[in-house]
């Protein structure tokens, strides 16, 4: 290039206040300076801050994501395109991902859940895909805390403003409490969608001279620097960033979803990429760097919203609901007609380069002119030091007493924020729209048909902070384990994970030790279940005023099963089943809700994940849940086998009559309230053969009794009546949210 | 049956709709987008649920503006059947086709869940393969489904038996405590005078099959093709 590019009228000098403002570490400047061989101007150094915040380079993570294993047969994309894709036969793939929207849900609630939402959906029709389910895992603070009601009612309002508008059913997800998150909630969101193996959309730009085109929404103001928000901690100043939070227009969403898969019917479609965190900026470098070419942009050229706009906001801008592609230059025509049709702007706004540059362009100036490999290759990298976290003692269970009364600790456990359910929010959500939902919210996975298939998809999210606070390592297994179950559970083979990392400040050791152990976990998890990642996202910094969240390695979970009509849900409205438990008994108290609601401590180290029993044991279960052994399939997980107990009580209408086995090694309390892992309630009508059948296979399975009249009922232990553990389960969150006290 | 249901920007529910109509008649309806002006001669007309034009304005009201449907109330005046659900009940309330208003939910919140209908009466295209009284499960999804009519109205509905469906409980009673959004005397479905345009808020086509949310809405389009085949 011949000369530098011009500097903007009323530009500030770049000084290293302005550097730090942007975001960038003083070494990071340095490096832009070898790389431009000359100062940025305004422009250079907003692209430069935003490609590299930690949220679009991934500079602290990328070291430790590597040791994830991201490949098996069935993978047709791991990480590294907007979403995953997996082949679930019948030329069929699901492409699916998870997405935070942490910082900007808890600066305006609403907006910021809503744009999460908007965005994880780009992420999956920018594929190809239809989506066809959406999921959402929650993390609030302490229900006491004055802002956890304000927070909770703008989140779930915005993810179901959004969601429904579009017309996808929210089928499934989490919610958690924890002071921890006080200040910092965690908004996480999936999208699940379906497309033909054959009509896969990737974001590698081809061909110099095609056209670059921008779809969607016109560009203004909002969010402009939320990918940098996205990588601070917060201060005293997060109520002064709500102008760095979007706002979604899910009408327009909707028009750009049916606009951009009418034209991925034809062949117009060279490259695609959705604009989200750092917009226009990261949309387009990406497409350009992946295909090895360059890009020139006329930014003169781009939809504006408003008047007076200036390339610095242009390129930084997240306004929503816009996508930039690069087309067929013979198609334009034919593109231009569909978009049209949907009301909405389509503008070629450049074209590729073989220049390996990417130069922009204002009013006849060039404004920018960045070599584009350096971006990518020369980013920063940290191999942050790290500190383990050292494994807590173990709790032993004769230590920590049994309940007093029974019956009232049955009642609440299953009022306790983190069990109670959570209808108050999924009945906001839209879950029944396509009418394809076979098990909607409030079972383990949700289940979904794909449309004209008698196939299902099987998905799930699943986190426990607790035990990722106690111990990353065996937190990170759990996760990964407890989504394989849920799976599991319906008859579905788990096929592959999306994940969605929230930490705190990686710079602190600590931190970073929990982020480090969270992945090693999760990847001896991932490879002993041959249940791969291929997508993920990364949010640090997840802290206010010095203080970390608990460790919240989110795992989003999809499987496949063949035949919807083998599948089973969690429960069965039937008398006479045998009611088995699968799996071993310990009694694990240590981090269990019991203890930390009843004891109100914290406390111990979690329970360990043997990974061999949980394969053991879940293959087992699926091959007779397929075999149609198994009537109805619930797992156990908070709160243990009494309260999983409960939740089939509850979900099937039927009381339960059982009697502890005998010869137990272990108390009544430890051995219904410990959280060991691997474990399945499962009702069965042929005890016997389902029983041997587990011994054939190694599997401990042991019988508790049989379903029937309206009563919980273990003797000699408790007896509460189904409507009385109904009553007690669904009234907290309502109740909670219509103004009453926390707890 | 030849049918049609019409598309306009924001409509999300048309295939839910379409496929119903589909698995009862054995035939797909045409779907007519809203900016075509030619509409196919069928024997019904359906406008489905969703977000016309994001609903940003009041529910509907843009789309009860829009071309297509002076030829739908041209059709509708002609006697060809109309069916609108949720979003399209809200359209053609506000087109004037039924009587009443579709105001945001009482407890301020969108809502899904199964609802219990009473069938108020089998007189009619719609509910012919239901008997008076009966009781039916089928889901809602919807914001702004709080029907509201001014009294003397109410009474002529009542009067003319205009009244389709009730919010009742599982065991049919109307005491209230099943209805969803604080409609009007529990009214989740009404008819025009002739009975040959319905509005409800409830989703039938989302009750089609007993695995996926039940079966209680076929009867209505089963109805239908009796009727109109």
């Amino acid at each position: 290039m011949s000369s530098p590019p011009v500097h903007l009228p009323n530009e500030p000098q770049i000084t290293p206040e302005l550097v730090a403002e942007h975001g960038l570490a003083p070494d990071e400047y340095q490096r832009i300076l070898q790389i431009l061989g000359r100062t940025p101007n305004m422009v250079e150094l907003g692209i430069f801050s935003a490609m590299w915040s930690e949220h679009c380079s991934y500079k602290s993570s990328r070291v430790w994501l590597k040791k994830l294993p991201t490949s098996a047969p069935w993978v047709i994309q791991g990480p590294g395109e907007n979403a995953g894709v997996i082949d679930i036969g019948d030329g069929q793939a699901a492409i699916f991902k998870m997405e935070s929207h942490n910082h900007p849900s808890f600066i305006e609630p609403y907006q910021g859940a809503a744009t999460g939402v908007g965005g994880i959906l780009r992420d999956v029709f920018t594929m190809g895909a239809r989506p066809i389910a959406n999921l959402n895992a929650l993390r609030f603070g302490d229900p006491a805390h004055p802002k956890t009601r304000h927070l909770i009612a703008g989140v779930v309002a915005g993810i179901g403003g959004y969601g429904n508008c579009m017309g996808i059913p929210t089928v499934g997800g989490e919610t958690n409490f924890h002071r921890a998150y006080n200040e910092n909630i965690l908004v996480n969101a999936m999208t699940v969608g379906v497309a033909r193996t054959d009509r896969i959309f990737y974001s590698t730009a081809a061909g110099v001279g095609n056209p670059v085109v921008y779809v969607g929404s016109k560009t203004g103001r909002d969010g402009i620097h939320g990918a940098a928000m996205a990588s601070a901690e917060f201060g005293d100043d997060t109520e002064s960033k709500r102008p760095t939070v979007q706002v979604g227009d899910p009408f327009v969403e909707k028009l750009l979803l049916e606009a951009c898969l009418e034209l991925m019917a034809t062949d117009a479609i060279i490259a695609i990429q959705d604009m989200g965190a750092a917009g226009l900026t990261s949309s387009s470098f990406e497409m350009a760097g992946k295909g090895g070419l360059g890009v020139e942009i006329v930014l003169d050229r781009v939809p504006m919203r408003e008047p007076g706009m200036n390339p610095y906001e242009l390129m930084l801008s997240e306004s929503q609901e816009r996508m930039l592609m690069v087309l067929k230059p013979d198609r334009q025509d034919e593109a231009r007609r569909i978009f049209e049709k949907w009301e909405l702007d389509f503008a070629v706004i450049g074209q590729l380069t073989d220049s390996g540059r990417m130069v922009l362009r204002w009013q006849d100036d060039v404004v920018a002119d960045i070599p584009i490999p350096p971006l990518a290759t020369e980013a920063p990298l940290y191999e942050r030091p790290w500190q383990a976290t050292a494994l807590p003692p173990v709790l032993e269970a004769t230590a920590i007493a049994p309940p007093k009364n029974w019956r009232a600790t049955v009642l609440q456990l299953m009022a306790a924020p983190d069990i109670a359910s959570k209808q108050w929010i999924w009945r906001q959500y839209d879950h029944l729209i396509m009418g394809n939902t076979m098990i909607r919210p409030g079972g383990d996975a949700a289940l979904v048909r794909v449309a004209g298939t008698k196939k299902g998809l099987a998905m799930t999210s699943d986190c426990t902070p607790r035990y990722c606070a106690a111990h990353p390592e065996t937190g990170g297994r759990q996760a990964v384990a407890e989504a394989w179950r849920n799976i599991t559970a319906t008859g579905a083979t788990p096929l592959a994970v999306t994940d969605n990392m929230n930490f705190g400040n990686p710079q602190k050791p600590e931190i970073m030790g929990q982020f480090a152990g969270a992945i090693v976990g999760m990847a001896e998890a991932c490879k002993a279940l041959d249940f791969p990642v291929v997508s993920g996202n990364v949010s640090l910094y997840n802290e206010t005023e010095g203080r970390g969240i608990l460790p919240t390695p989110v795992i989003g979970g999809v499987g496949l099963i063949r035949d919807l009509d083998r599948a089973v849900r969690i429960s069965a409205a039937q008398s006479g089943l045998s009611v088995i438990v699968v799996g071993e008994t310990s009694g694990w108290l240590g981090q269990s809700i019991y203890l930390r609601e009843i004891e109100r401590r914290e406390d111990g180290a979690p329970p360990p994940v043997d990974l061999a029993a949980e394969r053991r044991n879940g293959d087992f279960v699926r091959a007779q849940i397929l075999a149609g052994a198994v009537k109805a399939c619930h797992d156990i997980s908070d709160g243990g086998l009494l309260v999983a107990l409960a939740e089939v009580a509850m979900a099937g209408d039927i009381g339960l009559r059982l009697k502890l086995p005998g010869g137990l090694q272990v108390a009544p309390h430890a051995f219904l309230f410990g959280e060991d892992q691997a474990r399945y309630v499962c009702l069965v009508e042929d005890e016997a053969l389902f029983l041997d059948a587990a011994q054939s296979a190694t599997v401990p399975a042991l019988r508790l009794g049989r379903t029937g009249g309206d009563m919980l009922a273990i003797e000699d232990v408790v007896s509460v009546s189904v409507s009385s553990l109904r009553r007690a389960h669904e009234a907290w969150l309502p109740a909670y949210m219509a103004g009453e006290k926390a707890a | 049956m030849r049918a049609a249901v019409i598309v306009f920007p924001g409509i999300n529910r048309e295939v839910d709709v379409a496929n119903a109509i589909e698995m009862t008649s054995g035939r797909r309806p045409a779907m007519v987008w809203h900016g075509d002006s030619e509409l196919p001669d069928v024997d019904l007309i359906v406008i489905g649920g969703g977000f016309s034009y994001g609903d940003y304005l009041r529910c509907g009201a843009m789309a009860a503006h829009s071309p297509i449907m002076s030829e739908i109330k041209r059709r509708a005046a002609k006697g060809v059947p109309v069916l609108g659900i949720c979003n399209g009940f809200q359209i053609i309330a506000e087109a004037g086709l039924v009587p009443g208003t579709l105001m945001r939910n009482d407890h301020l919140k969108f809502v899904c869940a199964d609802v219990h209908l009473k069938v108020e009466t089998s007189q009619s295209l719609f509910t012919n393969r239901y008997q008076a009284g009966q009781v039916i499960k089928v889901p809602v999804a919807h914001g702004e489904g709080n029907y509201f009519v001014e009294p003397n109205m109410l009474k002529r509905l009542e009067d003319r038996g205009q009244i389709a469906f009730r919010y009742c409980t599982a065991a049919g009673e109307l005491d209230g405590s099943g209805n969803p959004n604080g409609s009007q005397d529990n009214i989740a479905g009404v008819f025009n005078e002739a009975k040959t345009v319905l509005g409800l808020m409830p989703h039938p086509e989302n009750a089609i099959e007993a695995q996926f949310g039940g079966s209680d809405g076929k009867a209505l389009f089963e109805g239908l093709v009796d009727a109109l085949s």
